[in-house]
C-alpha cells in the first residue's frame, strides 16, 4: 500500500535531523496557524496562491529564494563548523549525515536559491522593462513557478521522511547507482529536480517568448535594456540546456528503477557518460545564472553612475557571446578524465576565451562609473564588491581552465573557493543588489540603508574570510568534502574560514533585521514618485508598486533608455507630456492550475520515490485533469475599464507632477 | 482606414500592430496571440528536440556495446519499422488535412481526419510496443545491455510522446466537439499540429540511426 514507506523513514535516532525536521515542522504550523487565524487565506489564495501576475509570480519566486538560502546557509555553517572540531577527531556530523549536508547544501544553493532568484527578479521586471502588461503565458508562468516550489519542497520533505542523497550536488555514478546508494537519498534528488527542472523549462520559454514577441512599440532589440538582453541569452540557454539534464537525470532514473545500464559498472554501461551530458548541461547553468546577474550590475551601476551604460553594443555582443561560447566549454570540469592531451587543450583554450567577453562586461562597467556621479547606495555597493570579487574568482577559473594546473586542483579545496567566489560574487551579490534595487518597485517602500550596507559589509568580508584561507589550504593539497581531517598545517585555515562563516551568517541576520526594520518603518522609507533611484528604464515610469496593467498606455518607445528620455523632456519644459487617451484593458483572469498542478505533482514526486504506485497513476490522472479543466474555461481575460485606468494614471502623474513642481520651486 | 485595411493585408498577423510599420527590428509593438502561442510552442519543440539529442548522442555512445548480447543487425526487421514509419506518415499526413478542415471550418472533415491521425497513430504505437513485446520476451529487454538500455529509451520516449500526442488528440476533438473552433482553441490545434510534425522529424532521424544504419552500418 505504501511501497518502501513506513516508521524507520523518520530519523528518530538521529537528533540533529529530527530537531532540524521539528523546528521546520513547528515554523510551517506556525505560519499556517497565524495565517487562518489572521483570516489571511482567502487573501493568499485570491491575491498571491492563484495569481498570473508576472510581479506577484515574481515575488513568490525571490521570496522561494531566500527562504532557501536560508537552509542552504544552515547548511554551510553545518560543514565549517563540522571541520573545526573534525581536526584527528570524529566531529559531531557523523559521516552519512556530513555528505548529506554537503549534498543538499550544493543541490538547494543552485537550484533552489539561485534559479528561483534570478528567475523571480527577471519576471518582476522583463515585462517593466520592455514597456508591456504581461508575459507571454501568465497562467504557465504560474505553473513553472509552482512546480519550482514543488522541488524545493520535495527536498525539504528528505529532511523529515527518509535521507537525501549522499553524492554530492551532482550525483555521479556508480556512487549514485542503486548497488552503493540504494536508499531513497538520490531519488529524492532525482524526482525533485526533474519536477522543477520541467518548471524552469516552462520558465525559460515563456521568458524568451515575452522578450522576442511582446514589447511596447519602437522597443527595437538594440533599444532593450541590458537586463533584458542578458535575460534573454540566459533563458536561452535553459531551453537549450535544461533538457539535457532532464534527459540525463531520466536515464539514471531508468538504471535506479528499472535495472537499465546506462551508467552501470556491468553490461556495458558508461559511467563517464554521465560526466558529458550532466557537465553540457552544467557549465551553461553557470551562466544562466549569472548572465542575469550581470545585467542586475548593468542596470545598478548606469543608474547609480547618472550615466547611460558605456558601450552598450559591445556588452550584447559579450553577453551573446558568452550565450554561445558556454556550450564548448564543458569538459572542464573533468580534464582528469583522461581524453587525451589534444580534448583537453582544445577546452582549455575556450574555457580561456569565455573569459574574454567576460573581461569586456567588466571594463564597461568601469567606464560606465568613470566620469559619473556615483551614488554608494546599497545595490552600487553589491556591485562594487562585486566587481573586484569577481574578477579575483574569474582569474583563479582561467587558471584552473589550464589543464596541468588543474590536475594539481582538480577537486581540491582551491576548486571549492574558486566556483563560490565567482557565484557568491556574481549570483549571490547580483540578487541582493537586484532584491535592494527593485524592492521599492515591488512594495512601494525602499529597503533602509544602513542596515543593508552594514549587511553588504559583513558579507563581503565573511566572503574573503572564509574562501581566501580555503584558496591556501586547497594549494596545501586539502581535497574537498572531508568529513575529518589530520593535516596539522590547514588547521589555522579551517579555524579561519570558520571565523569568516560567522561573518556571513552575521550578514544574513543583520539582511533579516534589514527587512524587519524596513516593513516597521515603512511610511518614512515610503517611494511617493515610483522613481527612487532616478532610472533610466520603462520600470521606473510605473508607480510603486505597478497597478495590474503596468502601464495605462503601451509607451511608444523613441530611443534607448525611454524613461531616461521622458524625464529629460518633463524637467526641460517643466512640465509632463499630455495625458493620455485612457481605453479599457484586458487582463489574464486568476487561476489556480498552477497551484493544483503542483499539487498533484507533489504527490506523484513522494510516491515515486517511495514507490507508491497507485498514487503516482492517481497524481498524473489529477494533473491531466487540472490541464483539461483549465482548458475547457469559457472566459480567461477580465476587463479593467477605461476610468479605473485613468484614477490609477493620474494617480501616478499627480506623484510626478508634484515632484516637478518641487523642481521649479528649486529652479 | 485605407491603410489599416492595406496593412492587415500584407500583416496578417498584426506584426505591425502599435506604429502601422513593421520594419523587422522588432518595434512593432506586441505580436498577436496567435504569433505568440505558435511561436512559444516552436521554442518548446526546440528543447524537446535537444532532449532528443541527448538521447540520440547516448544511443551512438552505447551502440557498441552489447555486452554480449544481441546488436541491432541481429534484432531489427527493418520491415516492421517501414511499416511503423509509413503509418507515422501518414498520419502526419491526416493531421495536415485536420488543420485545413480547421481552417474552412468544416468540422465533419475535422472529426474525420482526427480519427484518421489516431487510428494510424495508435496503428504505429501497436506495431512498437509488439517490438518491444517480442524483445523482452527473447530475453533482449532494456536490462540486456548497455545498448539495449539505449535502444529501449530512445525509442520508448518517442513512443511516449506519440502517446501523449493521442492523448492531447483526443483532448482535441472534445475541444471542438464542445467549444468549436473558438480562436483559442483554433490556436491550440495550431500547437497540436507542430506538435504531431515534429513527431514525424524525430521519427525519420530514429529510422535512420537506428533501423537503417542499425542494419547497414
Amino acid at each position: 500500500m505504501l511501497g518502501k514507506l513506513s516508521w524507520q523513514a523518520i530519523p528518530f535516532d538521529q537528533p540533529i535531523p529530527l530537531f532540524a525536521a521539528l523546528i521546520v515542522i513547528a515554523t510551517v504550523i506556525a505560519v499556517l496557524v497565524v495565517v487562518l487565524v489572521k483570516g489571511w487565506l482567502p487573501y493568499l489564495w485570491r491575491e498571491w496562491i492563484t495569481s498570473v501576475d508576472h510581479k506577484r509570480i515574481g515575488v513568490m519566486y525571490t521570496l522561494l529564494a531566500m527562504v532557501m538560502l536560508l537552509r542552504g546557509a544552515i547548511d554551510a555553517v553545518m560543514m565549517r563548523s563540522q571541520q573545526t572540531f573534525a581536526f584527528r577527531a570524529p566531529g559531531y556530523l557523523p559521516p552519512e549525515h556530513y555528505d548529506q549536508v554537503f549534498s543538499a547544501h550544493g543541490a538547494i544553493m543552485i537550484f533552489f536559491v539561485g534559479m528561483p532568484f534570478v528567475i523571480g527578479l527577471a519576471n518582476f521586471v522583463v515585462p517593466l522593462q520592455l514597456g508591456v502588461r504581461d508575459v507571454a503565458f501568465p497562467t504557465l508562468n504560474s505553473v513553472g513557478f509552482w512546480l519550482t516550489a514543488t522541488g524545493a519542497l520535495l527536498v525539504n520533505l528528505s529532511l523529515i521522511v527518509g535521507e537525501f542523497a549522499r553524492t554530492g550536488w551532482l550525483p555521479f555514478p556508480p556512487l549514485s547507482e542503486t548497488t552503493y546508494s540504494p536508499g531513497v537519498g538520490v531519488d529524492y534528488y532525482l524526482w525533485s529536480l526533474e519536477i522543477s527542472g520541467v518548471g524552469t523549462l516552462v520558465a525559460g520559454i515563456n521568458l524568451v517568448t515575452t522578450i522576442l514577441k511582446v514589447r511596447a512599440p519602437g522597443m527595437t532589440y538594440m533599444r532593450m535594456p541590458m537586463f533584458c538582453w542578458t535575460v534573454l541569452a540566459s533563458n536561452l540557454l535553459i531551453i537549450a540546456a535544461f533538457p539535457i539534464l532532464t534527459a540525463t537525470l531520466a536515464m539514471l532514473l531508468l538504471d535506479r528503477y528499472l535495472g537499465f545500464h546506462f551508467f552501470t559498472n556491468e553490461a556495458g554501461g558508461n559511467m563517464m557518460m554521465f560526466m558529458n551530458l550532466i557537465w553540457a548541461w552544467g557549465h551553461p547553468e553557470v551562466y544562466i545564472l549569472v548572465l542575469p546577474a550581470f545585467g542586475i550590475f548593468s542596470e545598478v551601476v548606469s543608474t547609480f553612475s547618472g550615466k547611460p551604460l558605456f558601450g552598450y553594443r559591445s556588452m550584447v555582443m559579450a553577453t551573446m557571446a558568452i550565450c554561445l561560447i558556454s556550450f564548448m566549454v564543458w569538459l572542464h570540469h573533468f580534464f582528469t578524465m583522461g581524453a587525451g592531451g589534444d580534448v583537453n587543450a582544445i577546452f582549455g583554450i575556450m574555457s580561456s576565451v569565455i573569459a574574454v567577453p567576460t573581461g569586456v562586461k567588466i571594463y564597461s562597467w568601469l567606464f560606465t562609473m568613470y566620469g559619473g556621479r556615483i551614488r554608494y547606495a546599497t545595490p552600487m555597493i553589491w556591485s562594487v564588491a562585486f566587481m573586484i570579487t569577481f574578477a579575483i574568482g574569474g582569474l583563479t577559473g582561467v587558471l584552473l581552465a589550464v589543464p596541468p594546473a588543474d590536475f594539481v586542483l582538480h577537486n581540491s579545496l582551491f576548486l571549492v573557493a574558486h566556483f563560490h567566489n565567482v557565484i557568491i560574487a556574481a549570483v549571490i551579490f547580483g540578487a541582493f543588489a537586484g532584491y535592494t534595487y527593485w524592492f521599492p518597485k515591488a512594495f512601494g517602500f525602499r529597503l533602509h540603508e544602513g542596515w543593508g550596507r552594514l549587511a553588504a559589509i559583513f558579507w563581503v568580508a565573511g566572503f574573503y574570510v572564509t574562501f581566501v584561507p580555503l584558496y591556501i589550504v586547497g594549494l596545501e593539497g586539502m581535497t574537498r568534502r572531508l568529513q575529518h581531517y589530520d593535516v596539522a598545517a590547514w588547521r589555522p585555515w579551517i579555524l579561519i574560514a570558520a571565523a569568516g562563516g560567522v561573518l556571513t551568517a552575521i550578514g544574513i541576520g543583520l539582511q533579516i533585521v534589514q527587512l524587519a526594520v524596513s516593513i516597521r518603518r515603512r511610511d518614512e522609507l515610503r517611494d511617493e514618485t515610483g522613481d527612487p533611484w532616478d532610472g533610466r528604464s520603462l520600470e521606473w515610469a510605473t508607480p510603486s508598486p505597478p497597478p495590474a496593467f503596468n502601464f495605462a498606455v503601451l509607451p511608444n518607445v523613441s530611443g534607448e533608455e525611454p524613461y531616461w528620455g521622458v524625464k529629460q523632456r518633463a524637467r526641460d519644459r517643466l512640465k509632463l507630456s499630455e495625458e493620455p487617451e485612457y481605453e479599457a484593458v484586458e487582463m489574464p483572469r486568476n487561476s489556480p492550475t498552477g497551484f493544483v498542478c503542483a499539487f498533484f505533482a507533489t504527490l506523484m514526486g513522494f510516491s515515486l520515490i517511495w514507490h507508491i504506485w497507485w498514487l503516482v497513476i492517481a497524481g498524473a490522472v489529477g494533473a491531466y485533469a487540472t490541464f483539461v479543466a483549465f482548458a475547457w474555461r469559457d472566459r480567461d481575460e477580465y476587463v479593467i475599464p477605461a476610468e479605473t485606468v485613468a484614477r490609477i494614471d493620474r494617480a501616478n502623474r499627480q506623484a510626478r507632477e508634484a515632484a516637478l513642481a518641487r523642481l521649479r520651486r528649486d529652479q | 482606414m485605407t491603410e489599416t485595411v492595406a496593412l492587415a493585408h500584407n500583416d496578417p498577423y498584426a506584426l505591425g500592430h502599435g506604429h502601422g510599420l513593421a520594419v523587422g527590428h522588432g518595434g512593432g509593438g506586441p505580436a498577436s496571440k496567435r504569433i505568440i502561442v505558435g511561436y512559444g510552442f516552436w521554442i518548446f519543440l526546440l528543447s524537446d528536440i535537444v532532449m532528443f539529442s541527448a538521447l540520440f548522442a547516448t544511443y551512438a555512445v552505447l551502440v557498441e556495446r552489447t555486452a554480449g548480447g544481441p546488436s541491432g543487425r541481429e534484432l531489427f526487421d527493418l520491415r516492421g519499422a517501414a511499416a511503423e514509419t509509413a503509418f507515422l506518415l501518414l498520419s502526419s499526413f491526416a493531421c495536415g488535412l485536420a488543420s485545413i478542415a480547421a481552417a474552412a471550418r468544416s468540422a465533419r472533415w475535422y472529426y474525420i481526419a482526427m480519427a484518421a491521425t489516431c487510428v494510424l497513430g495508435l496503428g504505429f504505437l501497436a506495431l512498437e510496443i509488439s517490438e518491444f513485446a517480442r524483445f523482452v520476451s527473447d530475453g533482449d529487454g532494456p536490462t540486456r545491455s548497455a545498448f539495449l538500455s539505449a535502444f529501449f529509451t530512445l525509442v520508448g520516449c518517442h513512443g511516449l510522446h506519440v502517446s501523449a500526442g493521442i492523448l492531447w488528440l483526443l483532448t482535441m476533438v472534445a475541444q471542438v466537439f464542445a467549444k468549436g473552433f473558438r480562436a483559442d482553441i483554433m490556436r491550440r490545434l495550431l500547437c497540436f499540429a507542430l506538435f504531431w510534425h515534429a513527431l514525424d522529424i524525430i521519427w525519420v532521424g530514429l529510422f535512420t540511426v537506428v533501423y537503417l544504419m542499425g542494419v547497414y552500418v
